[in-house]
C-alpha cells in the first residue's frame, strides 16, 4: 500500500508485533535511563534517594507501572517467539499460531497482575 | 471451483549468510542470549520489586542498603544493567539505522547514543560496586 506514509504494508500479526516489540522496545529503553539515574541516587545519600524514589509509590506513576509492567512483558514473549523461530527456522510454519500464543500468555499474565497493582494503587490514594 | 492454494515456503538461506558483516551477526545472535537473559534478570527483578512482600511502597535507603550487602544482588543487579543497556541500545542503534536516512544525522544519533549507553554503564557501574550505606551512600563520594 503507498501512501502518504511511504510503503506500508497491510501485514497482520507478524507486523502488529514488530511494530509493537519496536514500539514497547523505546519505552521501556527510555525508562531503563531514567531507572539507573533515580537508583544512582542511593549514592548521594539516605535522604536524597528516599524523597525521589517516593515518586514510584505516587498513584499516577503506580499507574504508569502497570504499563511498564505490559511493555516489558509484551517485549519478553514476544522476543522467546523471534529467538525460536530464528535458532528453529522449522517453527516459522506455525508463525502465527506462535503470535496467538504471544497474546494469550500476555493476558494470562497481565491480568492479575492489573489487578494486584491495581489493587496497590487503591490502597495508596 | 475455487482452489486454495499454499504460500510456498521460502528457504532463506541461513543467518550466517545473510548477515552484511560479522558485527551483524554477533549483535544478532547477542540480541537473542542476552534478551532470554534478561527475560529471567527483568521480570525477577519486576516480580521482587512490585509483587513480593510490600511491594514497591517498601523500597528506600535500608532496603537498597540491605539488598546490596549480598554479593549476589550486587552481581544480578550489575549484569541486568550491562546487559539492558548493550540489548537497549544495540535496538536503538537498529532503529537509527532505519529511519534516520540522512548521513550526517545518522552518525550523530549513533554518537549520542553510544555516549549515553557508556555513561549511564559507567554511572551505574560506579553506584552499585562502591556503594557503602556506613558512607552514606557511596565510598567514592564525601559523606553528607
Amino acid at each position: 500500500m503507498q501512501g502518504r506514509l511511504g510503503t506500508v504494508y497491510r501485514g497482520g500479526a507478524g507486523q502488529w508485533t514488530w511494530a509493537l516489540h519496536r514500539i514497547t522496545g523505546i519505552g521501556v529503553f527510555l525508562f531503563l535511563l531514567a531507572h539507573i539515574l533515580d537508583t544512582a541516587l542511593v549514592a548521594f545519600g539516605e535522604e536524597a534517594y528516599n524523597r525521589v524514589i517516593a515518586i514510584y509509590t505516587t498513584p499516577v506513576v503506580k499507574l504508569f507501572e502497570i504499563g511498564l509492567a505490559g511493555m516489558v512483558l509484551f517485549h519478553a514473549l514476544n522476543g522467546v517467539r523471534i529467538t525460536v523461530i530464528d535458532f528453529f527456522p522449522r517453527t516459522a510454519r506455525y508463525h502465527k499460531q506462535l503470535s496467538y500464543a504471544v497474546v494469550i500468555l500476555f493476558f494470562t499474565l497481565m491480568i492479575p497482575a492489573t489487578f494486584f497493582m491495581g489493587r496497590s494503587i487503591l490502597k495508596s490514594l | 471451483m475455487a482452489t486454495s492454494t499454499r504460500a510456498p515456503v521460502h528457504r532463506r538461506p541461513p543467518a550466517r549468510d545473510r548477515a552484511s558483516s560479522s558485527l551483524e551477526l554477533w549483535t544478532w545472535f547477542f540480541m537473542r542470549v542476552s534478551g532470554l537473559l534478561l527475560l529471567f534478570l527483568v521480570l525477577g527483578h519486576f516480580t521482587i520489586m512490585h509483587f513480593l512482600d510490600g511491594g514497591v511502597d517498601r523500597v528506600n535507603f535500608a532496603f537498597v542498603a540491605g539488598r546490596w550487602a549480598s554479593p549476589f544482588w550486587q552481581t544480578y543487579d550489575w549484569l541486568m544493567l550491562f546487559l539492558a543497556l548493550l540489548h537497549g541500545s544495540n535496538g536503538m542503534r537498529v532503529i537509527v539505522d532505519d529511519y534516520v536516512r540522512r548521513d550526517a544525522a545518522r552518525a550523530f544519533a549513533k554518537a549520542t547514543l553510544y555516549t549515553t549507553a557508556f555513561v549511564f554503564l559507567l554511572i551505574g557501574s560506579l553506584v552499585i560496586l562502591t556503594f557503602d550505606p556506613a558512607a552514606g551512600g557511596a565510598s567514592i563520594l564525601p559523606g553528607p
